[in-house]
């Protein structure tokens, strides 16, 4: 069966530049060889920590960035260097969702708009009267009535015009919705509200979601399948239950080991699970590029980069201990 | 729950703070009172707009005046009214017994400063010592947060280390005076999850280390969790309930603490269905009468809109502020 | 109707930017209807009233000529206008060109940005100098040549804000829905230059007037008898113990039209800044 989604072996690097003369002085491997498959209809959740490459990951997908390597697939049609025409047909098939409700919509442009706009470039309606229809029918499904239409995104709450920022990416009707961090900058309480809209709308038109966020409890409760980032590449894979309860990669098992649950009775207490920070993506460590902070690392893991392979039921993971990890359960 | 050993540090009394915007004048707190006793963590949780950050700015004497002023109550801190404090005589209290850290170290980092001179200059403030002295308890004090290599780390500037490592600078600036109280105004929020648990056991291993209490203000019903004793709901600028942390989640009596803890996502339960809050927050300077929570409340009645709730107490310990409260252990929802 | 009470507002608890709106009004008013409401004519001499301070017959005095000094500060509010109507213009319209393309184009950018920056490093004054001489004196001419200092400005300012606004999230949304460079500058970019710039023109318009003044004080501006502020200024050298109020009318006219436009400005920028910075989930 044909993914929706594929992507193979993709690559975006940025190159570090003099200041004056603009000589190539060094190399940022932001997303450096990643495999992701997302089905129709279903949610994988891309979880990764500030600097992994994950919204970088993201933007490559929806040719916001230029693939440096590798292969994206949509529905089998190779789009990784698509242009012109053709990267107009990829885009009303792949559409995303910003993190920033404040920023991601134009002050200066009412919501009905805002969200039309595509129509036009897209030239998929004859009358304005037909945008309309159109808008107005959006916007009761995220919710917002269609008086909204004539207003500014400044009368809006921040879940409101999370709302219309996730209405503009479905007037094109796409297949695919690239989701980066979609509610990390709502209130707790309209989370809820915005990721229950999201679950009605995927079930209501059988969208495929990339769902990209460094909060575990928010992927948890909404993916299918779950995919850990790391430096750029992705360290484990499996489906939701499976990865929450027995986590195969060390940086997995310490991240949900960190996260603080909100039941005092299962306090973490001392000792947190990962020590250290993020390294420097300019300069990555030499093999597994998680070595450094891992208590289970051994010479191996200093000399050869682990490759995703599979383990156990439909999981996947890069890591050469993972046998070890395994054993060592449960969380 | 004061037990003999613990008395009251902090005790913050029907505290008021009003605004003054270009729409118009509000009260952006009212009525807000709890107590924090020595050693004590006390969470303080709600969302934006609930008036937490603003109750630690006006305890901490730091509003922005003339635009913000406390407009009624008392801060009573180890005996004296920190309210009734002027300007100068706050300056004295704060970075000495009192210490507050932000969401955004950069904020109290001075870029062209390097890290040893800002605290050493937050030391000298304080205390008389000599340049000399005054550096080698800067370097320890680095040391004690977890700064690998103090000595050189102390003469780096901010911009050279990472977040984590800023957040541990500013936390070591505002203890460098071993301050009675530390109010720390969503110190992790900013920080991946691996950094925000090793800053928590931080302020935790700090606070035992120091005889400190924190005051730990938070909209991460996780973290509150992980590191409080007690807690104070804050909603629409007034405090809806207070009670020991295990008490709070176990048995959540104000009907918006009850519906948050039901609508947020979990690593450790596997609903279906998220219980999302109808509506959304009321703009300061609209909010409804009688209680603010009524036009989102499913249990809302017409006494509700006739008057504010007292936050009266439900059983000891716990006080909510509504008149027909949840009832005590009623959590249909429980973590599998 | 609604926009012109928001404009107002602010004035409201200002009050000197609020006498700075109504001394601009004025001018406008001044210069509008100059032709109908001046008492004498401008340029109609009269010998034997020479130099005559201010009194019933003429409530600014006379000049050299015999003029009416009133009737022709009135006069200058028009050149005062025009010029820096002028002047606006030509800046907006070549720095906004040239910083947009700048902006969106970043290889013909650097090279062009590099040119405007040798040009703000000659002071302005001589910039205008040079041009005159090339283009010869005379109204068009000078407010080429005073234009031409604040298309730097104005293109230096542009392609900071078109920068900013491209690097915005909003502009990364609707390239996602497959907008083109045209009409993301067409219908994101630009409008939101509009406020910025509102207010960067009554800066240039307020400066231009000075600008304009030197050039007619050094006799490369408008012809001399034109009765414009600089030129009034400039014909004063000889007579100014005589009669001062030669320089401080004009003078006043001239440092009072500035500073109010000015004011103006502060009050505009500081209304475009805060509206959506007025976020009290802060609190």
């Amino acid at each position: 069966m044909t993914a929706l989604l594929e992507v193979k072996d993709l690559k975006t690097y940025f190159a570090v530049r003099s200041p004056l003369l603009r000589r190539k002085v060094g190399q940022i491997r932001a997303v450096d060889g990643v495999d992701l498959r997302v089905e129709a209809g279903r949610t994988l959740g891309l979880v990764g920590e500030s600097g992994c490459g994950k919204s970088t990951l993201g933007r490559t997908i929806v040719r916001l960035l230029e693939p440096t390597e590798g292969q994206i697939r949509v529905d089998g049609v190779d789009v990784t260097r698509a242009r012109g025409r053709d990267l107009m047909t990829m885009r009303r098939r792949v559409q995303m969702v910003f993190q920033d409700p404040y920023a991601s919509l134009n002050p200066r442009l009412q919501v009905g708009d805002a969200i039309g706009e595509a129509l036009d470039i897209h030239k998929l309606v004859r009358s304005r009267g037909e945008k309309r229809e159109r808008v107005a029918t959006l916007l009761d499904k995220v919710g917002l009535g269609a008086e909204a239409m004539a207003r500014y995104p400044h009368e809006f709450s921040g879940g409101q015009r999370q709302r219309i920022g996730i209405a503009r990416a479905l007037v094109l009707n796409p297949e695919l919705l690239v989701a980066d961090e979609p509610v990390s900058a709502l209130d707790v309480s309209v989370q809820a509200q915005v990721i229950n809209l999201m679950r009605d709308l995927q079930r209501d038109f059988h969208l495929g979601y990339l769902f990209i966020a460094h909060d575990l409890s928010v992927v948890r409760h909404i993916s299918d399948e779950v995919a850990i980032m790391y430096l750029g590449r992705i360290v484990e894979t499996g489906p939701k239950t499976t990865l929450f309860a027995k986590p195969r990669h060390p940086y997995t098992r310490g991240l949900l080991l960190s996260v603080p649950v909100p039941d005092p009775t299962r306090r973490r207490g001392a000792h947190a699970p990962l020590a250290g920070g993020l390294p420097d993506p300019a300069d990555p460590p030499q093999g597994c590029t998680f070595h450094p902070r891992c208590p289970y690392a051994t010479e191996l893991c200093r000399l050869e980069r682990p490759e995703l392979r599979p383990f156990g039921d439909a999981q996947t993971v890069a890591c050469h201990h993972a046998e070890e990890v395994a054993a060592s359960d449960p969380s | 729950m004061v037990t003999s050993a613990s008395k009251p540090l902090l005790v913050v009394e029907d505290l008021g703070v009003g605004i003054r915007t270009a729409r118009g004048t509000f009260q952006a707190i009212e009525e807000v009172g709890f107590a924090l006793d020595e050693g004590e963590v006390l969470g303080l949780v709600g969302e934006s707009g609930c008036g937490k950050s603003i109750t630690a700015l006006a305890i901490m004497g730091l509003l922005p005046q003339p635009v913000a002023r406390i407009t009624g109550g008392h801060v009573w801190f180890d005996g004296t009214d920190l309210a009734a404090l002027s300007n100068e005589q706050m300056r004295h209290v704060r970075g000495d017994r009192l210490g507050m850290i932000f969401q955004e170290p950069m904020t109290s980092l001075n870029p062209v400063y390097r890290v040893g001179d800002q605290l050493v200059e937050a030391l000298r403030e304080h205390r008389p010592l000599g340049r000399g002295e005054a550096w080698r308890e800067a370097v320890a004090m680095l040391d004690m947060v977890g700064i690998p290599a103090a000595r050189d780390r102390a003469s780096t500037y901010p911009h050279e280390l990472s977040g984590g490592m800023r957040q541990r600078v500013m936390i070591a600036m505002a203890l460098i005076c071993r301050p009675r109280l530390l109010i720390a105004d969503e110190p992790t929020t900013a920080l991946d999850v691996s950094t925000q648990a090793q800053i928590l056991d931080l302020l935790l291993s700090l606070k035992r280390e120091l005889g400190m209490a924190i005051m730990m203000i938070t909209h991460d019903l996780g973290v509150v969790a992980e590191v409080a004793d007690r807690v104070a709901v804050m909603y629409a600028g007034r405090i809806v309930e207070t009670a020991d942390v295990f008490e709070l989640f176990r048995s959540p009596r104000h009907p918006y603490t009850d519906a948050l803890l039901r609508s947020i996502p979990r690593l450790d339960s596997d609903l279906d269905r998220l219980v999302a809050i109808e509506g959304t927050v009321a703009s300061p300077l609209a909010r409804p009468s009688g209680c603010s929570f009524r036009d989102r409340c499913p249990r809302a009645r017409s006494r509700c809109a006739d008057a504010v709730p007292p936050l009266d107490p439900l059983a000891p310990g716990h006080r909510a502020r509504c008149f027909f409260p949840v009832e005590p252990g009623a959590r249909a929802v429980e973590p599998a | 109707m609604s926009a012109v009470l928001e404009f107002l507002a602010p004035f409201a608890t200002r009050k000197v930017a609020a006498f700075g709106l109504a001394f601009l009004v004025v001018v406008l008013v001044a210069a509008l209807l100059a032709p109908w409401i001046v008492p004498y004519d401008p340029q109609q001499i009269d010998a034997i009233a020479r130099l005559s301070p201010p009194n019933a017959a003429h409530w600014f005095g006379t000049d050299h000529a015999g003029r009416d000094l009133f009737s022709r500060v009135i006069y200058g509010a028009r050149m005062a206008l025009l010029t820096g109507a002028g002047v606006v213009v030509i800046a907006l319209v070549f720095g906004v060109l040239l910083g947009t393309l700048s902006a969106y184009f970043p290889t013909l950018g650097m090279v062009l940005m590099r040119v405007v920056d040798v040009l703000m490093g000659i002071p302005a004054l001589l910039l205008a100098l040079a041009l005159v001489v090339i283009l010869g004196k005379g109204l068009f001419n000078s407010m080429i040549a005073v234009g031409a200092i604040y298309i730097t400005t104005t293109a230096r300012i542009t392609y900071g804000l078109t920068r900013k606004i491209t690097a915005e999230t909003y502009i990364e949304a609707v390239t996602s829905l497959g907008a083109g460079h045209w009409r993301i500058i067409r219908r994101h970019v630009l409008p939101n230059l509009v406020s910025p710039l509102m207010v960067q023109a009554t800066f240039i318009f307020a400066f231009a007037q000075l600008s304009a003044a030197s050039l007619d004080f050094l006799g490369l501006g408008l012809p001399p008898d034109v009765p414009s502020w600089g030129n009034m200024i400039a014909e004063t050298r000889r007579y100014i113990t005589r009669a001062p109020g030669l320089l401080m009318f004009p003078g006043a006219a001239i440092i009072l039209t500035v500073f109010s436009l000015n004011l103006v400005g502060d009050v505009l920028r500081d209304r475009l800044d805060p509206r959506f910075k007025d976020d009290l989930a802060k609190w």
